[in-house]
């Protein structure tokens, strides 16, 4: 027999669900036309650098199949370095190039990989391999960030990045999405990634979930979660509610990476963030949602609106929501 | 928020009460019934009548159907624009006569009947008299009086010789007289077979009719050959020899003469459109007495030319699939491939059967999956790459089709019925989704779209759905209205109930 979870009690969690994000939060507070700005991470990019919020380097553009092997030519100065989908979606067809080897190239996983290997994998990004409904797209190269050791410890392969939710430029709910072996350094969660709930209030862990399953550990670097600590927290909030000001959209998700100089640096936006944000923070997002309205209502400036949600949101004792539904 | 809520639910309700209220005023005051019940199978049988004009005046004359074998006729209905127009009585049969003066363009004149079988008679007495002797070459008379002599020795009467000489004559290899007479009459079996009747004094005659085939357009006459074999008529088909009226044979003219007279037109051609509803004959002798009373029924889909009327007959049952296709996603949260995909698939469903569309969806998916997999190899440009799949696929058509007939599946030939296009979009999906998210995500959205085309055809297959989309079409506005409130859910899906499941654990 299937187990179920009943409606009543997800509700009295306050947990979220995919048509009530659809209908009362996506669908209102996002206006389709600005829409482009995010899907487009080009678009992000250039708005992001006029609003000063810093972004990683670019290092070039490829628009048309010609453009492939000049652009790959050109890569033979650089050590390491990012090709990702301009359009992409869910961190699809992103390579991650972290050294060299002569005249191959080193893989973030340590797979070595010849300049043929880069141009198949330009021209699949432009033939729109990996980009929303298959459209042809553009292949963008960016800088290969210095991670801060802090966030490379909870890593495996992939990019450690901060996902933060906001909500009418209130932050309401954040996490870090941390690589495993078994998510092939991916950081779905539905793919076996570790989801690690961060408190609005403090930058410090809730709780970490793999697989819906409450952990103390990274499985494969065994860094302990409680020894997290997120450095630039205020800035991180800042550059999160800045991108809700830049992009219009009133429900957001801000994905964001710690470079090791540089500090936050905006990765990415999306104007569907998906809902396992709940399982990481083990709490409900509608309660929050709410709040976020009455700060929202109340308060007109970033300033104001973070730090009267690190007071709101901040929690003291998690409380596993096993507990909390057996209590109710 | 509140304010949009409030105005759909207002719309919601207006649609959902004004297509119920129709529905109810409809079956309370007009008397069509609500639920199929005991039906009789009514066709609509719309003729046409298309010639391009010659010099002069054009007359046409076209023989009307008679009503024989238990037929009721329900309904008449000419279409003469610019025409005059006359109905004559000539020798106890109706003959319309269309008229005009000069005519310019090629024209399409149209009859349409709406008939059912109360009950199977049998056709009534026929005057009994014997064809004149064909006139003959000498060398067709050698040949006929031998035929005539082979075939007298080895039957019993009449009625057996008829038949053996439809036998004889629709063999392959027919005796040499048999082959020589066929030839000589240009390949007109009936006319032969008719002067063999005569010949040797068998009182015969043609019987002219439709085969009834539901969603037929371009039907054309069939003939049928009636023969007196002392006591009573017998009727018999000329290809397979079989006796008595078919079932779906619908007699518009018995004995001699044409049914169709050009006179000042060239290329003449007289073609039938065909659908057959069931319904309660009661419903449609209601429409035809009410019909000029009320206007909703003269405004219904029955009024349609028949064409028209098939395809609507398919057409209404659309939105039914797409409500379950709604009800999935919002409200179970199935994972499909394409919104409405499978809405497409359970309409070719439809025409396939249920096992054989799914046999040759899934083999021709899969087939597709492995081709486009060595032509993800090649490194193509995306538009090139599908309409690639697009080619494969449809050779693919074109072997699972000329195969599986030479094997004597006849049901594999439905696969004309799949949209090409549509499979080979599948495939492509399919192809990129494995590429990125692996077999098992392939699985669970290939899965899901046939789960939603399976439940969508076998709603769109019950009776009652397909009674009520067609007579009520009305009931479509009480489905908008629901598709309305279903846009504005915010509850859960019945998958988030099983992913969020783990949450509650204790652990």
């Amino acid at each position: 027999m299937i187990q179920l979870i009943s409606p009543r009690k997800l509700r009295k969690l306050g947990i979220l669900g995919m048509n009530r994000r659809n209908v009362g939060y996506i669908g209102r507070y996002n206006p389709r036309g600005y829409y482009r700005l995010v899907d487009n991470k080009l678009h992000t990019k250039t708005a992001a650098l006029e609003r000063g919020i810093p972004t990683p380097e670019m290092y070039g553009v490829i628009e048309y199949q010609f453009q492939v092997a000049p652009m790959v030519e050109a890569l033979f100065e650089r050590d390491s370095f990012v090709i990702k989908p301009v359009q992409g979606s869910g961190g699809k067809g992103i390579l991650v190039i972290t050294g060299r080897d002569g005249d191959h190239f080193v893989k973030s996983s340590g797979a070595v990989v010849d300049a043929d290997a880069l141009r198949r994998h330009a021209s699949n990004i432009l033939a729109g391999l990996h980009s929303l409904g298959g459209r042809n797209d553009q292949a963008m190269i960016e800088a290969l960030l210095d991670f801060d050791p802090m966030m490379a410890r909870y890593s495996h392969e992939g990019v450690p990045d901060i996902r933060v939710i906001v909500y009418r430029g209130v932050p309401v709910m954040a996490m870090i999405r941390c690589a495993t072996h078994a998510s092939d350094g991916k950081a779905n969660l539905h793919q076996g990634a570790v989801g690690v709930g961060i408190d609005i209030g403090s930058g410090r862990p809730v709780a970490a979930v793999q697989q819906g399953r409450l952990v103390t550990h990274h499985p494969d670097t065994g860094a302990s979660f409680d020894d997290l600590q997120l450095p630039y927290w205020q800035q991180i909030l800042e550059l999160a509610a800045g991108c809700a000001e830049m992009c219009g959209l009133g429900y957001l998700g801000a994905d964001i990476v710690l470079d090791r100089q540089q500090g936050p640096m905006l990765l990415e936006l999306n104007a569907r963030p998906g809902l396992s944000i709940q399982v990481a923070n083990q709490e409900g997002l509608i309660g929050r949602l709410k709040i976020a309205d009455e700060i929202a209502d109340e308060f007109d400036t970033d300033a104001e609106r973070i730090a009267r949600a690190r007071e709101r949101f901040s929690v003291g004792r998690m409380v596993p929501l096993a507990e909390q539904a057996a209590a109710l | 928020m509140v304010a949009s809520r409030i105005q759909i639910g207002l719309v919601a309700a207006v649609l959902i009460l004004f297509g119920l209220g129709l529905t109810l005023y409809k079956t309370a005051r007009l008397g069509l019934p609500l639920l199929p019940g005991e039906s009789r199978e009514v066709w609509t049988i719309e003729s046409k009548v298309s010639f391009k004009p010659a010099a002069g005046p054009v007359d046409v004359a076209l023989q009307l159907p008679q009503a024989l074998g238990g037929w009721v006729l329900l309904d008449e209905h000419f279409a003469s624009s610019g025409f005059g127009f006359t109905v004559e009585d000539s020798g106890g049969r109706p003959r319309a006569n269309w008229t005009r003066q000069t005519l310019d363009h090629p024209t399409t004149l149209y009859y349409k009947i709406q008939a059912y079988r109360a009950n199977r008679d049998g056709l009534p007495g026929f005057p009994v008299a014997v064809a004149d002797k064909p006139r003959l070459e000498a060398d067709q008379l050698t040949a006929m009086e031998r035929l005539v002599e082979v075939l007298q020795e080895t039957s019993t009467g009449p009625g057996s010789m008829a038949r053996l000489m439809i036998q004889h004559l629709n063999r392959e290899e027919a005796g040499p007289d048999a082959a020589f007479l066929l030839d000589s009459y240009g390949g007109s079996r009936e006319s032969l077979m008719l002067d063999v009747l005569a010949f040797a004094d068998i009182p015969a005659h043609r019987v002219q009719g439709i085969r009834l085939q539901d969603g037929r357009r371009r039907q054309t006459l069939s003939v049928l050959i009636e023969i007196h074999d002392g006591s009573d008529w017998q009727l018999l088909d000329p290809d397979t020899g079989e006796v008595g009226l078919p079932d779906d044979f619908f007699v518009w003219q018995r004995g001699p003469g044409t049914i169709l007279r050009v006179v000042g037109g060239r290329d003449s051609s007289l073609e039938f459109a065909l659908v057959n509803n069931s319904l309660p004959a009661k419903t449609v002798v209601t429409m035809e007495q009410q019909s000029d009373q009320f206007a909703l029924l003269d405004f219904s889909i029955y009024a349609l030319p028949v064409e028209q009327q098939g395809i609507f007959k398919g057409l209404l049952l659309v939105p039914v699939a797409t409500f379950v296709v709604v009800i999935l996603r919002i409200l179970v949260g199935l994972k499909t491939s394409g919104t409405f995909m499978p809405v497409l698939i359970a309409i070719a469903f439809i025409q396939t059967t249920l096992w054989v569309g799914l046999a040759i969806f899934l083999s021709l998916v899969g087939v597709g999956l492995w081709i486009r997999s060595w032509l993800s190899h090649l490194n193509l440009l995306l538009v090139a790459r599908v309409s690639a799949v697009v080619i494969v696929v449809i050779l693919l058509m074109a072997v699972l089709a000329v195969v599986s007939y030479k094997l004597g599946l006849d049901q594999a030939l439905t696969v004309t019925f799949f949209p090409a296009i549509i499979l080979s979009w599948t495939v492509e999906r399919m192809s990129i989704l494995w590429e990125e998210e692996g077999g098992h995500e392939v699985l669970i959205q290939g899965t899901g779209s046939l789960i939603v085309a399976v439940l969508a055809y076998l709603v769109m297959s019950i009776p009652v759905v397909e009674h009520l989309t067609f007579n009520f079409p009305e009931l479509l506005l009480s489905l908008l209205g629901v598709v309305l409130l279903f846009g504005k859910y915010t509850g859960y899906r019945l998958s988030e109930l099983y992913r969020f499941r783990e949450m509650v654990k204790q652990q």
